[in-house]
């Protein structure tokens, strides 16, 4: 049985994209973490080199004593990195829990929908996922803010005499966050559920099971595997968000992303900002290979 | 089963379609707004379009936005296609692990991080940052879209196809273009609009990438929002949403045709 990659061609289909991720995705993180061991100087580039080819391996051993922990210490020892870096976790986890209890009544709906409509459903969820996640952090902007259309709303209705605080506050981030996100949370989960053998439930439900009892005890369990896609779609890359949070949050907002954005187009702190990129990888790296893992299974599991 | 509507799942759906395409239809109905205020309704009105028109900077910023993504969407589809097709079809090869780690792990990585050591690779290596850097920024995270879009397609494909196809003496290449192209074709074409938005939308990988010169639409639009929310950036994401919907439903059409017609050439196939 011949394969359609063999030879010289086959190769080359691995070859080249392989060899485009290594240089553009993996050699850049090197990159990061030699010059979050550097130090900070007025020049272009604004650090000072740890090492160089052209010193040769004599250099290189010079310069391995001159590397320095100095920024990781600079973060260790601020509490505005730490609470950055804590708050960032929690709000990314409440956004995460926020998002799944939106998403799932929608992708539950969506699945029990009749054949016919479904496809339009998955297009109408889709749809706005592409259109500019920018823009869609903007039309929020004009929604939330004191004078906006919701408050006019709700004072409209007479359920409230004052404007809500909502913009520039965590809340307003949260529902950011919700918004942006939730058609990554609602695919995986319409996937799973939409396989479902639902004459699982009719036996429940024959047996005596109320629809509530049904719900927990068979369909929930069954989506985990959804569930847990979802909240990893929205958790991972929620953590590093810096467009919702410099947008919609206040400047008591904390949150990582927007913190290494400042130190480096603010304070063009180089050494400091890769060293806040290291550490927010290392906090992340085992949701992301936990990801890939399930990605990997659910890939082979199809073919 | 078939399915139902029942009423909890119809309330669902209402309000789970409300709750996302509520704040679209807002952002559009005031980009018509006469007032100058985004929140005060003062009657229908196309000037924010036609101001639109005549700013300079924003114009230009369109023009670098759509080049960028043309080219990064055309090569990113080219090597995703190439790494579906690796991933697919060679199970096992050296280095299959990292492979795999490299094309999942952009889909989930923070944009600030990417961003960051995208920009410290160009200083690194001496690249001039601007139009070229940003092109080769995008083609990195969008490639790797493409290449879960079509492969997910590759998987549900029959391969004894391409195998025939070479039992009849093409080569693998031939077989490829033939036979296994035009059936993944849709899934190609959609990786290709997705790289595309995606290039059309980023606002940080571009923000850390981009130099002198190149200053993209969302940075733009990015640089105006924070100085306040104006009617004239309404027209500009209007106009954007309209490009991207009618994409979208154009795509899906023709799809849905090219589906039609394959089922009744394979009925026809079948009944000859």
């Amino acid at each position: 049985m011949r394969k359609l990659v063999s030879g010289l061609g086959g190769r080359a289909v691995i070859a080249v994209p392989y060899l485009w991720l290594f240089i553009f995705f993996l050699v850049p993180f090197f990159i990061v973490l030699k010059i979050s061991l550097s130090q900070v100087t007025i020049a272009i580039p604004p650090y000072i080199p740890v090492f160089n080819w052209q010193d040769g391996l004599a250099g290189f051993f010079q310069k391995l004593g001159a590397l320095s922990l100095d920024n990781y210490l600079w973060l260790a020892d601020d509490p505005l990195y730490v609470n950055a870096y804590l708050s960032s976790l929690r709000i990314a986890a409440v956004s995460t829990l926020l998002t799944l209890l939106v998403g799932y009544p929608l992708a539950y709906g969506m699945a029990r929908a009749p054949l016919a409509v479904r496809p339009i459903l998955l297009m109408m969820v889709i749809l706005p996922f592409w259109t500019s996640f920018l823009i869609r952090v903007y039309a929020w902007i004009g929604i939330l803010k004191p004078e906006g259309l919701l408050n006019q709303f709700l004072m409209f209705l007479g359920i409230i005499d004052q404007p809500l605080v909502i913009a520039n506050t965590t809340t307003a981030v949260y529902i950011g966050i919700v918004y942006s996100y939730l058609p990554f949370m609602v695919l995986p989960l319409y996937a799973t559920l939409e396989k479902m053998d639902y004459s699982l439930i009719e036996a429940a439900e024959d047996l005596g099971c109320t629809p509530l009892a049904a719900f927990w005890k068979i369909t929930f369990p069954l989506s985990l595997a959804g569930v847990l896609a979802g909240c990893m779609l929205v958790f991972i890359p929620a953590v590093g968000e810096f467009v919702i949070p410099d947008l919609l949050g206040g400047s008591g907002t904390l949150m990582i992303g927007k913190t290494l954005w400042n130190e480096f187009f603010a304070n063009r702190d180089w050494p400091v900002s890769s060293a806040v990129a290291i550490v927010l990888l290392l906090i992340l790296v085992l949701p992301i290979v936990y990801f890939q893992r399930a990605q990997a299974r659910a890939q082979e599991r199809a073919g | 089963m078939a399915g139902t509507w029942g009423r909890f799942n119809i309330t669902a759906l209402v309000l789970g379609f409300a709750f996302l395409y509520l704040p679209i239809l807002l952002l559009v109905i005031y980009s018509f707004n006469e007032s100058r205020l985004v929140t005060v309704w003062a009657g229908f009105s196309t000037r924010w379009y036609v101001s639109l028109f005549s700013n300079r900077g924003l114009m230009d910023a369109a023009w670098v936005t759509a080049r960028v993504a043309f080219i990064s969407a055309t090569v990113a589809t080219v090597l995703g296609t190439m790494a579906a097709v690796a991933l697919t079809r060679y199970t096992r090869f050296r280095g299959r692990l990292l492979f795999s780690g490299m094309v999942f792990a952009p889909l989930v990585m923070p944009e600030v991080i990417t961003g960051l050591s995208l920009l410290l690779l160009f200083v690194a290596i001496g690249f001039d940052r601007g139009f070229m850097t940003v092109t080769l920024a995008h083609i990195t995270f969008s490639m790797c879209f493409v290449a879960v879009v079509v492969q997910s397609r590759l998987v549900s494909f029959d391969r004894s196809l391409e195998e025939a196809a070479m039992d009849l003496g093409a080569t693998p290449l031939r077989a490829f273009f033939q036979v296994t192209l035009p059936i993944i074709l849709p899934a190609v074409i959609s990786g290709w609009m997705l790289a595309f938005t995606l290039s059309l939308d980023d606002l940080v990988i571009a923000s850390f990438t981009s130099g002198p010169g190149a200053t993209t639409l969302p940075m733009k639009i990015y640089s105006q929002v924070r100085l306040g929310v104006t009617p004239e950036i309404n027209a500009v994401c209007t106009i954007l949403i309209g490009i991207v919907t009618l994409g979208v439903i154009a795509a899906s059409v023709v799809n849905k045709r090219r589906e039609v017609r394959r089922q009744r050439e394979e009925r026809l196939a079948f009944a000859g």
